[in-house]
């Protein structure tokens, strides 16, 4: 496994470009106006596409719009939405009402307003939606996080005064990093990340820095800015606000657009596909298409203006956008307990229910990094290949390289009859394989721990003893003196999972870290110790005679879940 | 013809089909007609015809690929499936993003890892199938990708008569350009959306043609003809359903409409192998004899395995697999069928 090789005395890899003034992400800061006037206006012309240009169409979405808005402030109001917003909505109630009264239209009809109100509603979301990059607030973040989690790790290592300990000693980064700078250079990066706890944000932002990235803008759940002191610094690193809450056209569309404009002004970009985080612990095997489809659409965007630039069918200078995927594997999980609580529930319905009123998974975030740091455990960031927007892999010189291992021009996939068109449906469909590469990706970029394998081992050993009579959700109340798996037969079929493992490494569907390989014993120890760190019950620990057992099988199938989808549980 | 000088289409394969498709664009461009044998290709730039077909004035055979691939946009692939793979591993240099890809072959690859093999009777699974679309997706960069098929018996088109055929794929601009292609007064294509679908109902449909053509070979009648294609049906859409196929494409042109033209009419050739078979020739022979590829004897034992894999109940499936595999007796096969308890109508909807 190809850990980082550590460039300055912090451990991090210099800056790509040292100048922030030359980062995309500044310049866009810089041009905020102009950029959320194009913004608005570019969202209002792709909305009455998509509505026909029917006046009809578009009242209806207005009023729409009003009706879900007005739910939301009254049912899910938070301390980060704008004090005006119900005198504006207020406003918009009125003026369709009243312009219908006053000129006799019946209620529903379209409305002289209506163009004025599209535009207010458009250029409300438009001027909510961008953060502001500032380099002072970046420059401070990136110290304090070196630094802060240094001592932090430090000292719960229990050396304060001594620096032994870096962040790139518990946060390893894999893959070709010297490949990912060069891209960063050459084109448009879009990460994405698998997700599986609300920590992936920092880690992230930790290994951008490391890697001596630029910040990349990133999405980030409103929420997140109900913390004054979180939002600052989120909005000052240049998150823009993503409001999970509103779902009406306008909204999604405006976001939609903001997206696809950074990524065309060259602005790397991170977004986690899944959407979510992953509920049931798995890898992400369905994505949420929407901002990739902002990435393919901004790809063909960059061609269309690269061909007409050069007027001829030489696409070739044209800003190219790269797919970084990336794999973030964790021994524990913050929040474990409650995701996979979450997942149940939605997914057993009526086949599961709670045998205690009491979960005792919740957990303070510092209770979390204290025993993380202290138990010397490890997160494992893992860089997949960097692939174009249809999955072909990258050279360094960015080019796309086809199976055989040839160059290939990508610009001519929206080549129809001889010129670069535009064709929502190809888009969508590109986007779609974008999807399905990725998930490809994660699979192959995934690299398995000890926990992970210890989990699924056992959770799968029970499920083959009792899986005849009982289904998932029998299976997770299995009585507990139903759960000792002795011991020999356990380490003998962790071993011969971990072979086949090993197998499929050497093949390059997956990867292994380091404490995999060697003396099984030791491995299924390492396993144990690390799934059992953090949570009080223990999703798998040693009995008194030495056998294997679990005090939490619902944390033991989230965990487990985590190897599913590579056919191993043939080999129980 | 202002068409004829902007469009230059490709056909690969010059088998009957292949002709035959090749006319039918020549109608609305130039064509050129790719074969792997030089003296096939020599022939047809002598003599004009190919495969009993006389060929339109716009078509030209070719063997030389780069050229064709340069010239042609729009290709379709009409080879048998076995050699599918090779033949796009063989266009995979030249072939480019731009191109589009519709290809006509009714039939299935085993996808196996290397070591692997499956023997006849063994279990299959989705994962070791691979349709044609996959096989290009797989082999060439070629994303925009389509499937040609429906009732279409190389003879009757070439004799211009009216016929409906279906193109499947994913992007709707496959569809649009396919159908603009093809477009003709005596064919009609209808577009769909369900690549699988429309795959598999194509594949599934040579296995009932094998068994009709049985039944018209034992001088049996349109009862037992009728009794064939709706419980045939039934199991091509379990089948279909097993490999993750809807059900709807085995309803339309590709499915209901394929299913009824192969088994009622001689001029199939998986038709004619279950005619023979009845008549008391061996299947070796017959083989021999062809001078085209049958697909459904393939389809036989690959929808087999797909059956027993899944646990899906396929009595017509059994009774061919025993009659083509394991030396049943015709009458021994009828016997199993009749005497197998069906016990619920249109069990597959």
């Amino acid at each position: 496994m190809a850990l980082i090789h550590q460039q300055n005395k912090q451990g991090l890899y210099n800056l790509v470009i040292p100048d922030i003034e030359q980062w995309p992400i500044y310049l866009l800061s810089k041009d905020r106006a102009p950029f959320i006037e194009e913004l608005i206006s570019n969202s209002m012309a792709h909305i009455r596409e998509l509505l026909d240009d029917s006046k009809q169409k578009l009242h209806d979405e207005i009023a729409r719009a009003l009706y879900m808005e007005r739910i939301r402030m009254k049912t899910e109001h938070w301390r980060v939405d704008p004090p005006d917003e119900r005198g504006f909505w207020r406003k918009v109630n009125e003026t369709i009402a009243h312009i219908s009264t006053q000129k006799g239209i019946p209620i529903g009809q379209p409305t002289d307003e209506d163009a004025r109100l599209f535009h207010e509603i458009v250029a409300r979301y438009a001027n909510e939606i961008p953060g502001i990059f500032s380099p002072n607030t970046y420059r401070f973040a990136s110290r304090v996080v070196t630094f802060g989690f240094a001592r932090l790790l430090n000292t719960a290592s229990g050396i304060f005064f001594k620096n032994e300990f870096r962040l790139g000693d518990r946060l390893k980064i894999t893959g070709n990093i010297e490949k990912i700078r060069e891209l960063a250079l050459k084109g448009t990066l879009i990460m994405t990340p698998t997700h599986s706890s609300n920590l992936d944000s920092l880690v992230m932002g930790w290994a951008i820095d490391a890697i001596g990235l630029p910040p990349f803008l990133y999405g980030a759940g409103l929420n997140l800015f109900n913390s004054r002191i979180f939002g600052f610094f989120m909005e000052r690193l240049g998150a823009y606000k993503v409001d999970r809450r509103k779902k009406n056209l306008f909204y999604l569309e405006t976001l939609k657009m903001y997206s696809r404009m950074v990524i065309e002004r060259g602005c790397h970009s991170l977004f986690f596909p899944g959407g979510t985080r992953s509920r049931n612990g798995a890898l992400e095997n369905q994505l949420k298409l929407g901002l990739l489809g902002s990435a393919v659409e901004a790809q063909r965007l960059n061609f269309m203006r690269g061909t007409t630039e050069t007027m001829g069918f030489d696409a070739s200078h044209a800003k190219k956008i790269f797919v970084l995927p990336v794999v973030l594997n964790y021994h524990f999980v913050l929040e474990a307990a409650s995701l996979i609580e979450e997942y149940l529930k939605r997914s057993g319905k009526e086949k599961y229910y709670i045998d205690r009123e009491e979960f005792p998974g919740t957990r303070l975030l510092t209770t979390f990094l204290w025993k993380f740091f202290a138990a010397k455990s490890e997160v494992i960031l893992s860089f997949g290949e960097p692939m174009d927007i249809f999955g072909h892999p990258i050279d360094e010189q960015g080019n796309s390289i086809d199976q055989h291992g040839n160059c290939i021009d990508i610009s001519r996939y929206f080549v129809s009859r001889g010129i670069i068109t535009k064709d929502r449906q190809r888009d969508e469909e590109y986007t779609r394989l974008l999807g399905n590469k990725l998930v490809e990706s994660f699979m192959r970029t995934n690299t398995v721990l000890s926990s992970h394998l210890v989990a699924f081992t056992a959770f799968e050993i029970l499920a083959r003893k009792h899986g005849r009579r009982l289904d998932l959700y029998g299976l997770l109340r299995l009585p507990e003196e139903d759960r000792t798996i002795p011991y020999t037969q356990y380490a003998k079929v962790t071993e011969h999972v971990r072979d086949a493992l090993r197998h499929m490494a050497d093949m390059g569907k997956v990867q292994l870290a380091n404490h995999m390989y060697g003396d099984i014993n030791r491995l299924i120890k390492h396993g144990l110790t690390n799934l059992g760190v953090y949570h009080t019950q223990q999703p798998l620990a040693y009995d008194p005679d030495g056998n294997i057992t679990s005090q939490d099988m619902n944390l033991l199938y989230f965990y487990h879940n985590r190897l599913t989808g590579y056919d191993l549980e043939q080999l129980i | 013809m202002q068409h004829a000088q902007e469009f230059t289409y490709g056909v690969i394969g010059a088998g009957s089909f292949g002709t035959a498709v090749a006319n039918i664009l020549a109608e609305n461009g130039h064509v050129l007609l790719f074969t792997r044998r030089p003296e096939a290709c020599r022939e047809m730039l002598t003599q004009r015809t190919n495969r009993g077909q006389q060929l339109h004035p716009h078509v030209t055979p070719t063997i030389d690929i780069p050229d064709f691939c340069n010239r042609c946009r729009l290709i379709f692939p009409v080879v048998p499936s076995a050699g599918f793979r090779e033949v796009m591993q063989q266009f995979s240099a030249c072939l480019q993003p731009h191109h589009i890809l519709i290809h006509g072959t009714k039939g299935l690859n085993l996808h196996l890892l290397p070591g692997e093999e499956i023997h006849p009777g063994q279990p299959v699974s989705r994962q070791q199938i691979c349709t044609m679309t996959e096989i290009i997706l797989q082999e060439t960069v070629v994303l925009r990708v389509g499937c040609l098929s429906g009732p279409n018996l190389a003879k009757e088109i070439a004799q211009g008569q009216p016929a409906a055929t279906v193109i499947a794929s994913r992007f709707t601009e496959v569809i649009e350009q396919g159908r603009e292609a093809l477009k003709s007064p005596r064919f009609k294509v209808y577009g769909s959306n369900d690549v699988t679908g429309v795959e598999f109902a194509g594949v599934l449909k040579n296995v009932m043609a094998i068994a009709s053509g049985i039944l018209s070979g034992l001088g049996l009648g349109e009862n037992a003809k009728a009794m064939l294609i709706s419980r045939g049906l039934g199991e091509m859409v379990k089948i279909g359903r097993a490999l993750g196929a809807d059900s709807s494409a085995f309803f339309g042109i590709a499915g209901i409409g394929d299913l009824i033209a192969t088994c009622s009419s001689s001029l199939s050739r998986n038709f004619s192998v279950g005619f023979r078979l009845a008549k008391g020739e061996l299947l070796p022979d017959i083989l021999a004899d062809m001078n085209e590829v049958v697909e459904g004897i393939n389809t036989v034992k690959l929808a087999k395995g797909v059956s027993l894999y899944y646990h899906i109940e396929t009595p017509i499936v059994e009774a061919l697999y025993q009659t083509l595999y394991n030396n049943q007796t015709i009458p021994q096969s009828l016997n199993y069928l009749m005497n197998y308890s069906f016990d619920k109508d249109a069990d597959f909807l």
